[in-house]
């Protein structure tokens, strides 16, 4: 099939996509867009994370035809003219990235998570990244840069 | 965006922000997966179903005939490998299946899900013969390594166990039990393989280009100049990247099959736990003796553990017992089970993880029986010397660890009665553990140093980064060894074209890397003095260290934990842990901090959460996914607190560091397990602690 949608603001259309592959599939080994990640492909562990039309989804368990005409954001998305985004700029300073493999999704589901709420609490945090899995970090500098970009991102 | 500035000499011990952060938060880092190649055809692998016996038959012609299919490949049609004395890498080689999940074959299509679907198309049948998966103490075929991993003698003997411990005044003897692990980083093992005119290149998820190039290089007969590996990103590896894999030779056999296409081939979470190694599962025996003033008068250690019949992987579990505690009398073995199951290999701290659970749950028993608080326990055994060498510590900071966690962790008010706290439905309790890890060294790293003009300096040398912050912390080094600042490094690390490096394991990169990249700095200033031209450049190798041959190096560290367990449901939490380390210098304390943590994380996953359950009548894990094999979520970690000592120590490396990527794991397993039978009366010896063996509370 064909799929048409808009990826970062950007119209995409791909040919001969078929009708098992996933989102993320398709955007990585279709479009080239690497940034988000596949550590499971079921749904367990947050990597692939992109907005799907303003919705935070697991891009492993969405099919390619279901972004038929519809706005996807990626991490590759959320940097404005080579200036990080707020919540890049926090992962980067607060420690919160290792090796790396599990960050673009922490970061989307990060970003979407300030973007409802501003002034998060400790748990409103904690349950927004609950289903994003981390092997390296412990959790614990994230969870610190997730307050640094809040906190930044309320003052300005 | 922070800048990169610091300076002169002053680089290590700065909490420099990650020089790769950028990309990753970007996700422009290339992992191996993400390196451009042109068309790439899509690998997916055939398992055997059985767990022994041989392929009599293999029907892949519906496979064949579905569009987009290239090839099917099978021991039929493989080409033959020139070296197959290591059977882990002889692929597609015989008829033969060693162990369920063994890779029989691969489908190479031009897209992954029609490689896939295809795969499910193939039939086999097999003549099976019975198989056997499972590790039991009582097996009477369980055998006497020549060594056991990292080189170290299989047992060991000070004094006379027997004697000193048939006379101890206090004793214990209790056995602990550790499961099947899988280290589980969170990128999945991923070979990119292109050979093109006898030129094979692998992008490759690995702990050390130079080591996967040598292996594959012998394994299919090939001049090691012709193969190259690209590695500059790693999503993690805690030892399953150390070594390679089949999936490594299976991905490089296809491609020698299609030349000219790259062949990409990323394992699923769930095939990652059939070949990619694991930590075995180990049954421990421990024994320990005591005078009245709790004094160790008799330490034994006897380690049972697994491997595959197709090769010897032997974990050294009892290996931290013969140095961590002063005693009259110690005895140490390992005896191994040769099974049908895949290879186990190296997973965090292999060795001391599983070790340190046992000895440092036997040492908290061993101070309740004795009637000592279990820190001065620790303290009144503390060596003067290391017994397994003979050699005093470069320096050995446990005790300063022990003392300074206690008063971080608020240890004084403690009262030692088991189950002696209640807050609602909360039982409440606390415990502590000791670490230890030693300083390994690996032969036959090289860097090479150039000066590029307008000060700047170039750095290279094969090393990774598998997350730990090689790319950060080598910058550090580099420019304290060439005396500017880090703004005017340039690094390149991860491939094979760059001087050769050792693999980043058992904690050794910062120390062999830096050494040498001091090494090179320090030659190229004796050649090309403080003011070199353009183009001027040395390579240097990793210089000896005779200060070896004086001391014992090893780092060391404490743990304090608090349990909450629910007094109904046996759930149990983990709010708190404090760590404190005496690890030499710190290079760098934001990505110090950050691996602390993470390795503290695991070993709290180890005691609580991590078992891979093997169904003994097929011989494979069952849960292999992160929906059954559980790691922690953010929800899982309480506060992780941790410091270190300021421990100076010139004689380990010329930055006065020791390793710190698997500490962290070591023992703190053990200060949970501590805590929960302080906070229940129960104690857990065969891990992970679940509900079910808590309850009745
Ligand atoms: S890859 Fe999608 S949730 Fe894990
Ligand atoms: S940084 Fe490695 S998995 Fe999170």
């Amino acid at each position: 099939m064909r799929l048409s949608c808009t990826v970062n603001g950007e119209k995409r259309e791909v040919e001969n996509v078929w009708e098992g592959e996933s989102l993320l599939y398709v955007l990585r080994e279709r479009m080239g867009l690497y940034g988000s990640k596949n550590a499971c492909e079921q749904g367990e562990c947050g990597s692939c994370s992109v907005y799907l039309d303003g919705t935070l989804v697991c891009s492993c368990l969405v099919l390619a035809g279901q972004a038929e005409g519809c706005e996807i954001l990626t991490v590759e998305g959320l940097a404005e003219d080579e200036r990080l985004h707020p919540v890049q700029e926090a992962f980067v300073e607060a420690g919160a990235v290792q090796c790396g493999f599990c960050t673009p999704g922490f970061v989307v589901a990060t970003h979407d998570l300030l973007q409802r709420n501003i002034t998060p609490s400790e748990a409103e945090i904690r349950e927004a990244l609950a289903g994003n899995l981390c092997r390296c970090t412990g959790y614990e500098k994230i969870l610190d840069a997730v307050r640094l970009a809040a906190e930044r991102m309320a003052a300005s | 965006m922070s800048m990169i500035t610091g300076a002169p000499g002053r680089a290590i011990g700065t909490p420099l922000d990650r020089i790769d952060g950028p990309q990753k938060v970007t996700g422009e880092a290339p992992y191996a997966y993400e390196h451009h190649v042109e068309s790439p055809l899509y690998l997916y692998p055939l398992q055997s179903d059985i767990a022994r016996g041989r392929i009599t038959h293999i029907d892949a012609s519906a496979a064949e005939a579905l569009p987009g299919v290239v090839i099917v490949i099978t021991h039929e049609n493989a080409p033959r490998l020139a070296d197959t004395s290591d059977k882990e890498y002889a692929v597609l080689q015989s008829e033969e299946v060693a162990f369920r999940g063994q890779f029989i074959g691969a489908v190479v299509a031009e897209t992954f899900e029609t490689a896939r679907h295809a795969a499910h198309l193939v039939e086999i049948s097999y003549d099976e013969e019975p198989h056997d998966a499972v590790l039991r103490a009582d097996r009477d075929d369980l055998y006497v390594p020549e060594q056991v991993n990292a080189g170290f003698p299989t047992d060991t003997e000070e004094g006379d166990f027997e004697v000193a411990y048939a006379s101890a005044a206090v004793k214990l003897d209790e056995t602990y039990t550790t499961p099947m692990e899988h280290n589980n980083p969170m990128e999945p093992h991923t070979t990119v393989a292109v050979w093109r005119e006898g030129d094979l290149t692998l992008y490759e998820s690995t702990q050390g280009a130079h080591p996967v190039r040598r292996t594959v290089a012998q394994v299919f007969g090939l001049d090691q100049k012709r193969v190259n590996v690209v590695a500059p990103y790693v999503g993690g590896g805690f030892g399953s990247k150390g070594l390679p894999h089949a999936n490594t030779i299976l991905a490089a056999l296809a491609a020698q099959m299609i030349e000219g296409r790259p062949i990409k081939f990323a394992l699923t979470r769930q095939q990652m736990f059939s070949c990619v190694g694991y930590r075995t599962p180990t049954i421990q025996r421990i024994r320990l003796g005591a005078d009245e003033e709790g004094h160790l008068t008799a330490i034994s250690h006897d380690a049972i553990v697994q491997t595959a019949k197709i090769k010897e992987f032997a974990e050294q579990a009892a290996v931290a017992t013969r140095m961590m505690y002063a005693t009259e009398s110690r005895r140490t073995t390992h005896r191994v089970a040769a099974l049908d199951v895949a290879v186990p290999s190296w997973m965090r701290a292999p060795g001391e993880a599983p070790g340190m659970f046992a000895l440092e749950s036997a040492m908290d028993e061993m101070a309740i029986a004795c009637g000592l608080d279990p820190i001065e326990f620790r303290i009144r055994n503390e060596p003067e010397i290391d017994a397994e060498t003979g050699l005093p510590y470069s320096s050995r900071n446990l005790v300063a660890c022990l003392r300074e966690g206690a008063r971080r962790f608020g240890w004084e008010s403690r009262d030692s009665t088991p189950r002696a706290r209640r807050e609602g439905r909360w039982l409440v309790g606390s415990g502590v553990a000791s670490s230890t890890y030693p300083v390994f060294r690996l032969p036959g790293s090289r860097a090479r140093v150039r000066y590029e003009g307008e000060g700047r300096y170039a750095v290279e040398i094969g090393a990774a980064d598998i997350g730990t912050g090689t790319w950060t912390t080598l910058t550090q080094i580099a420019a304290d060894a060439l005396g500017v600042g880090v703004g005017e490094i340039g690094l390149r690390i991860g491939d094979t074209t760059l001087p050769q490096a050792s693999v980043e394991g058992g904690s050794t990169g910062i120390t062999m890397w830096g050494s040498t990249i001091f090494e090179a700095a320090r030659v190229f200033r004796e050649r090309h003095g403080q003011n070199p031209s353009e183009g001027d450049e040395v390579e240097a190798g990793t210089p000896e260290n005779p200060e070896t041959e004086n001391y014992a190096m090893h780092a060391f560290g404490a743990y304090f934990a608090e349990a909450r367990v629910d007094a109904d449901t046996a759930e149990v939490r983990i709010p708190r842990m404090t760590g404190v380390f005496a690890v030499g210098r710190i290079i760098n304390a934001k990505t110090a901090r950050s691996q602390f943590i993470g390795g503290m994380t695991m070993g709290l996953s180890m005691a609580l959460h991590e078992e891979s359950v093997v169904d003994p009548r097929f011989g494979h894990v069952v849960n292999h996914d992160f929906a059954e094999y559980h790691i922690p979520t953010n929800a899982d970690v309480g506060e992780i607190e941790v410091s270190w000592i300021e421990e100076e120590d010139p004689h380990v490396n010329p930055m006065g560091s020791k390793g710190i990527g698997e500490i962290g794991i070591v023992g703190s397993s053990a200060a949970v397990a501590n805590a929960v039978y302080h906070a229940t009366g129960v104690r857990v010896r065969d891990l992970p602690i679940t509900p079910d063996k808590l309850l009745p509370l």
